[in-house]
């Protein structure tokens, strides 16, 4: 056993009041201690975590200070000098990224007859989507319906959501879903076929379909499969360091293969942006459950030819990332244990929160219970967590469920000998996703023309707050809607663009007008979490 | 050497670090900058598999460094990159049955049943086994052992006999799940009935109320008791 004798004094307390919290019922908080609780406790609500955007298309609107810097930042490209006339790839559809959105919108561009590019920074797959492990939403069942899911969908969003594209997100789920069963996604299923589901965070029907607790895993490697299959083309770990235009419209973009570090020129008639989350960036200095990859470039490309962004101050932290122990920091402990009975518990062993309000709400009462209220466990490293208790699953649903629903996350705890099984772990809320981004229409194309946005680095979809479960269903269903309307355009487009960066020159201009320091460059493309000392003695030899 | 010190040799040059971190995070604080073999991050990508061997050991280990802690005097390399066999198909044209992946990996006939396979899975996975059901044409078998796989390659990198173990995995579960689960009736109902618009007039109407009449409906909606 891993935990420290004052965790395992406090695990006593847990297990004391277990069978007195198997019947307790805690009601749902009312509208009014919602937002009582997310203006006083949410990281949103924070005045110092955000600044004004000083350049660009969102000139004036409030974001995280680490987004401010990279939209406030130049390009390592000199676009005075940077050499255009060689075009490397010709191509109808360029799909920028290589997650869920990026695959699925690969494969419906190529089922329109377009002739289809991806490209992407690391490998095939490496994205947010591969961790999802939850499930994925849509109103399929009985008792069930899309406009009962656009409910819930407004409501966790607390009515900021833009109408259209919720009404886009319900009513292509079903669909969605029935298209990732027939090119063999493995859903947990009844016998008889019947999906298996199950609540989530501000669900009023049990809709949460899963792949054990490996859902994104398993449609993000049969989507990848399936475009290698149909041959489709994709260049890895080089990513698009800036798009081209003809003046107005989006005509191509210029990658950087990070392995020879040659840049190449494409030149595309339509353009998706699906490179994704903002992790990586840290607002506010929080860990964070997404990819390695996830730095925000689709974003800052998007922005610096003059597509507006939306909702960019809103972030969603995962209320249940793993605490301790210090090796799993920040990782993701999916919303399902909770969906699955799991509970939260304060360092006396008291619940405090129903456990399935939205995850706004959730993170909001642990940061609280935490700081204000003082009832986290500290773990070594002077981090305050509250228990998710786990054995508590295996009371109510029997023996063995959590090997069989939960096997990741049973398998990542065995790995410290802590068996969740037996023993209840600790969490506190982690950085997960980005609410806003890019600002698109029902078919996913930005304001700037021929340039469209799929998954998590559009906007509007889930207004201020995203349920759980509606990211791997927007992956798939908005990935396929910029397919489509990518190829289509693309067939109405006979002559190829001009390819300019003239974009660029006018964007720098305006950065030296407000004064931003010139060694500030964008995309960051990769973290650096090199320890300083083994930094600061770094001497390049090699030109 | 501070207690809470370890050295590892990373690709055989030596390293001082602190002992509670994972070989993903003791290379960085090293001075490592990842390009190649670090993805998730958190055990679902499989960019990041180690091959390791401790000190005084003959035996090589597996490990996935995001998760693996290090050892002192820990010898190890990362493998993010194996260039396996993968076989092309059209889903809509396969039978589920063993002709069809004997057909599209004939290798798997060569498996020697000597269990490797299993032994170098960073997810204990019974590799060896769930080829051995794929040989047999349990589809259903190979699909649910193999489920957990990352595709990482340490298996297919340690085979005598060059199996492709996780490509043969996947196209099982595809197989699995395309052809012989049988298909959600309630899904398929669902889409028909959408195709024919049975929802587009709540829908329309949903679209128009504004907040207060959203936030009426939607704080008096009866919510499904959970099972």
């Amino acid at each position: 056993m891993y935990y420290t004798p004052g965790m395992l004094k406090s695990m006593k307390r847990v297990e004391a009041t277990r069978e007195f919290r198997l019947t307790q019922e805690l009601p749902l908080l009312d509208p009014v201690q919602k937002v009582d609780l997310l203006e006083n406790h949410h990281p949103d609500y924070i005045e110092d975590v955000f600044r004004e955007l000083k350049v660009g298309p969102s000139k004036g609107t409030l974001t995280p200070k680490e987004f401010a810097s990279v939209f406030e930042a130049y390009s390592a490209i000199d676009p005075e000098e940077f050499d255009l006339s060689t075009v490397d790839y010709d191509v109808d559809v360029l799909v920028v990224g290589g997650g869920g959105a990026g695959a699925s919108a690969a494969l419906v561009a190529h089922e329109h007859g377009a002739d289809v590019l991806l490209v992407t920074k690391l490998r095939f797959g490496d994205a947010n989507t591969i961790m999802a492990q939850g499930g994925i939403q849509g109103a399929d069942k009985e008792n069930d319906s899309p406009a009962i899911h656009y409910l819930d969908v407004m409501g966790g969003g607390r009515y900021f959501n833009d109408p259209d594209l919720v009404e886009a997100l319900v009513v292509d789920a079903p669909g969605a879903l029935a298209w990732l069963e027939k090119l063999g996604v493995m859903f947990d299923k009844e016998p008889d076929g019947t999906m298996v589901s199950i609540h989530g965070g501000g669900t009023s029907r049990q809709r949460m379909h899963a792949a054990r607790d490996y859902t994104g895993g398993e449609i993000m490697k049969t989507l990848r499969d399936e475009v290698q299959n149909r041959k489709i083309p994709y260049v890895e770990f080089s990513p698009a360091y800036e798009l081209l235009t003809d003046g107005k419209k989006v005509t191509g973009a210029v990658l950087h293969n990070l392995e020879t570090e040659e840049y190449l020129v494409v030149r595309a008639k339509t353009v998706i942006l699906a490179t994704g989350g903002a992790g990586r960036l840290h607002v506010d200095g929080f860990p964070t459950t997404n990819h390695y990859g996830a730095t925000a470039d689709g974003l800052v490309l998007g922005y610096r030819v003059g597509a507006p962004l939306v909702f960019m101050d809103t972030i969603q932290y995962h209320p249940t990332g793993a605490a301790y122990p210090e090796q799993l920091l920040g990782q993701l402990v999916t919303e399902k244990v909770r969906g699955l009975g799991g509970q939260l518990v304060n360092t006396d062993g008291n619940r405090f929160i129903y456990e399935l309000e939205t995850r706004d709400v959730e993170a909001a009462a642990i940061i609280r219970e935490c700081s204000e209220r003082k009832k986290g466990v500290t773990t070594p490293s002077g981090y305050s967590a509250v228990w998710l208790d786990t054995p508590i699953i295996e009371v109510l649903r029997g023996e063995g469920i959590i090997r069989k629903r939960l096997p990741a996350m049973y398998r990542q705890y065995q790995r410290f000998e802590i068996d969740m099984a037996a023993v209840p772990i600790l969490v506190y809320p982690t950085q997960h996703y980005q609410n806003g981004g890019l600002e698109i229409d029902a078919d996913t194309e930005t304001k700037i023309e021929n340039l469209y946005a799929a998954g998590e680095l559009s906007g509007g979809i889930h207004g201020r707050n995203r349920l759980m479960g509606n990211s791997l269903l927007d992956v798939v269903v908005f990935g396929r809607r910029a397919g489509k309307a990518a190829a289509e355009r693309a067939a109405t487009i006979k002559k190829s663009g001009k390819l300019s960066l003239a974009h660029l020159t006018e964007f720098h201009e305006e950065l030296e007008g407000v004064g931003v320091a010139h060694d500030r460059i964008a995309p960051m493309l990769l973290p650096d979490y090199r320890r300083s000392k083994a930094t600061e003695k770094k001497l390049v030899v090699l030109p | 050497m501070a207690e809470d010190m370890a050295t590892i040799y990373v690709m055989g040059k030596a390293y001082e670090v602190p002992k509670d971190l994972t070989i993903m995070k003791a290379m960085e604080y090293a001075g490592y900058r990842f390009l190649r073999g670090c993805g998730c991050r958190g055990a679902f990508c499989g960019a990041c598999g180690t091959v390791y061997r401790n000190v005084d050991d003959y035996r090589l280990r597996v490990g996935l460094a995001c998760q693996e802690v290090v050892q002192d005097g820990m010898y190890l390399a990362e493998i993010p990159f194996f260039p396996g066999n993968k076989a092309f198909y059209d889903i809509e044209d396969l039978e589920p049955n063993s002709e069809t992946i004997l057909k599209l990996y004939p290798e798997i006939f060569r498996c020697l049943a000597c269990n490797t396979c299993t032994k170098a899975c960073p997810q204990d996975i019974e590799v060896m086994e769930y080829i051995q059901a794929a040989l047999r044409g349990d589809i259903a078998k190979a699909a649910d052992l193999s489920f957990d796989c990352l595709l990482c390659g340490l298996c297919a990198a340690r085979c005598p006999a060059e199996i492709v173990q996780y490509n043969v995995a996947l196209l099982c579960r595809r197989l699995y799940s395309r052809y012989i689960a049988p298909k959600a009736a309630h899904l398929e109902n669902r889409v028909e009935e959408v195709r024919e618009g049975k929802y587009d007039k709540e829908l329309a109407d949903l679209k128009k109320m504004n907040e207060r009449q959203l936030a009426k409906l939607y704080d008096s909606r009866d919510i499904e008791p959970g099972d």
